[in-house]
């Protein structure tokens, strides 16, 4: 099977024990040691490792588009912030009548608008199951009308990437609206609970970071499953060589529309489990820096490799949380910096680092006794 | 939407249940027929009434100057030009006219074209499973899996192409002549018919040349080969029959011995020393 091919791999097993270990640690650090304790981990920064770990699925996500596919999206804080907005709904109609106006059925902004009925399109985000399904539903679809289109056409290059940018920047705009019935500049915050779990206990809150492990787990194991099996091979080819895929008989646009879906799909799973985590989600979430920002997380770690997205996104992130609070302005500089230092001297990323101390024989070589033992 | 119609296309067989037999009816000889094919482009004949045989299994070397008609002739095969007169025919069964390019291909004719184009990031191995004949859709291409049998097709054409021993190397380190080996052991996964090569030696060293004539010799047989080369000495190494093309029609027709003696062969190729 496709799906399990990647578990009997070295890479793919090392990289799910340093996560389970890292969650394991965090857990401890958290749990074992109490409040006070120098070795105390405080629920805030348990959160905020869940953010990263939530950046981390979306940072694999786009390295699986632009690593394997050659397709450079600068638009994928779009479906990560779709997918937030899904969870964001579900967690709007969790409130009920504990909100400020304490209506029953319409999340306070409404209330404030002088609405008198819930929009069509919030009908069924009571239900958990519903706006899970929309968590990958509503990204999937946006991602194969914009897909089908753009393939279809052969769009690709910078064209795409501009593409992509503009979807961003248009749906920020669509969202700032306060017609649309998303929350308009305010977004959606003041969340209470999820699955009858009250967001504002450590222990949930330790769920979701753990939660977060997992999607990130099972995103990559999807994403390495793809690239493992033939249909990586085909996307690769079509990245390098697109018409000479074509011309061997592969629907190199069919190719890039299923990836292009699957990506755009995990983005939102990472979204949903962003926003109970961050506590807030706005259209800020759409803004094309974002989404420029993961692109420089996967080709900080290292372009088509994966693990290299999710080294990038931890350590950009944790960067950042450093920066910002040592001094503030200084941060867009040293991510520029960073930026330019990496592509200078480690082109490869912090991954193509890693490979170099991991290896010390040529990777060609490795890779051949590899193969044959596998062969 | 596109996806979701090949998600829920039951009527489809896979490709590798249906019979591989080839359609392709050979028993009278001929595999390539051409007859008084004409093309011209703004008013000039680019092809003047070819005729051209090609036998089941011949090795065919095709030389003639520029703007003598080769590349036209190979795109009129190839289904990528339409002639205005004449006809083609693959086998006795075949009007080649009468398809379009992805069914020509899959009727078993191979094109190589003069540029080498292999995936550079992939391995040599891994080129060659690409361009095996199989289901090429997405999800059976997500669910593909490497038969014992897809093996030993793989093997088979890294043996004749001699890329054995590169089998795991990444094409992108392999020498100009070895891509071009193995764009041509690409088009032999797919089990052509009638391979059509243009122009293989450009660009080769003479070893290198010396391996393609080898690979090439050993071709035929099994399938036929037509080559259009400009390189003299490569196409007296080959040793076949030998098609002189000169504005659009045979000029002359045999080995290369008898035509490099005809004079009026010497006459279009006055000063090229042939």
């Amino acid at each position: 099977m496709w799906l399990t091919q990647p578990l009997n791999e070295k890479s793919t097993r090392l990289f799910l024990g340093l996560l389970g270990a890292a969650l394991a640690l965090v857990t401890i650090l958290h749990l074992v040691f109490p409040q006070g304790h120098p070795m105390h981990m405080s629920i805030y920064t348990v959160s905020l490792m869940g953010k990263y770990l939530s950046y981390a699925l979306l940072a694999v996500a786009v390295d699986l588009v632009w690593g394997y596919l050659g397709m450079l999206s600068l638009g994928h804080g779009a479906f990560f912030a779709i997918g937030g907005y899904a969870m964001g709904m579900y967690l709007m109609r969790q409130i009920g009548t504990r909100g400020e106006y304490g209506h029953p059925v319409l999340p306070d902004f409404m209330v404030f608008l002088n609405w008198d009925s819930l929009p069509w399109y919030w009908y069924g985000f009571d239900m958990a199951w519903f706006a899970f399904a929309m968590v990958l539903i509503a990204p999937a679809a946006l991602a194969m009308v914009f897909g089908y289109l753009a393939f279809r056409s052969r769009v690709t290059g910078v064209y795409l990437s501009i593409m992509t940018q503009a979807l961003t920047f248009a749906l920020m705009l669509a969202f700032y609206r306060n017609e649309m019935g998303f929350g308009g500049n305010n977004g959606f915050t003041d969340f209470k609970d999820l699955l009858g779990f009250s967001l504002s206990t450590d222990a949930t809150r330790l769920g979701l970071f753990i939660a977060t492990g997992v999607a990130l787990a099972i995103g990559y194991v999807i994403c390495r499953g793809i690239v493992l099996s033939k249909l990586g091979r085909v996307s690769i080819a079509t990245r390098d060589a697109e018409a000479r895929t074509r011309f061997l008989g592969y629907r190199v646009e069919r190719v890039q529309l299923f990836v292009f879906t699957v990506s755009a799909m995990l983005a939102g799973v990472a979204g949903a489990l962003y926003v109970p985590q961050a506590g807030i989600i706005n259209p800020n979430q759409f803004s094309p820096i974002f989404s420029i920002e993961v692109v420089l997380w996967v080709a900080l770690g290292g372009r088509a490799t994966l693990y290299g997205a999710v080294i990038g996104a931890l350590v950009v992130n944790y960067a950042k949380s450093v920066f910002t609070g040592i001094m503030p302005e200084a941060w867009l500089f040293a991510l520029g910096a960073l930026f330019v230092l990496v592509t200078v001297f480690l082109p490869q990323g912090l991954a193509g680092v890693l490979a170099k101390l991991r290896g010390k024989g040529s990777d060609d070589e490795k890779d051949l006794t590899e193969k044959e033992a596998a062969a | 939407m596109s996806l979701i119609s090949e998600l829920t296309d039951r009527e489809h067989v896979f490709d590798f249940l249906t019979p591989a037999a080839s359609p392709v009816d050979v028993r009278h000889g001929p595999i390539l027929y051409m007859e008084d094919v004409t093309v011209s482009f703004d008013g000039f004949r680019a092809i003047d009434e070819l005729t051209l045989t090609i036998n089941d299994g011949e090795l065919r070397c095709i030389i003639g100057p520029n703007g003598a008609g080769k590349t036209t002739m190979m795109d009129i095969i190839t289904g990528k030009t339409r002639p205005d007169t004449g006809s083609v025919w693959f086998g006795s069964r075949h009007n080649l006219l009468t398809m379009n390019e992805p069914d020509i291909a899959s009727l078993g004719i191979g094109r190589k074209f003069q540029k080498p184009t292999v995936f550079e990031a992939l391995t040599v191995f891994e080129n060659l499973e690409l361009a095996m004949a199989a289901d090429k859709r997405v999800f059976p291409t997500l669910t593909a899996k490497l038969t014992g049998e897809h093996r030993e097709r793989i093997d088979e054409v890294l043996e004749m192409t001699g890329l054995q021993e590169l089998r795991w190397r990444t094409a992108g380190v392999l020498s100009h002549g070895q891509k071009q080996w193995l764009e041509i052991g690409m088009l032999l996964m797919q089990r052509p018919r009638l391979l059509l090569v243009d122009e293989p030696v450009a660009g080769m060293t003479e070893q290198e040349m010396e391996r393609t004539a080898e690979l090439l010799t050993s071709l035929a047989g099994k399938q036929s080969v037509v080559v259009v080369e400009h390189d003299m000495g490569f196409v007296r190494s080959l040793a076949r029959t030998v098609t002189v093309l000169h504005q659009g029609s045979v000029l002359a027709e045999g080995s290369m011995d008898e035509v490099s003696k005809d004079p009026k062969v010497v006459e279009v190729y006055l000063g090229e020393g042939i």
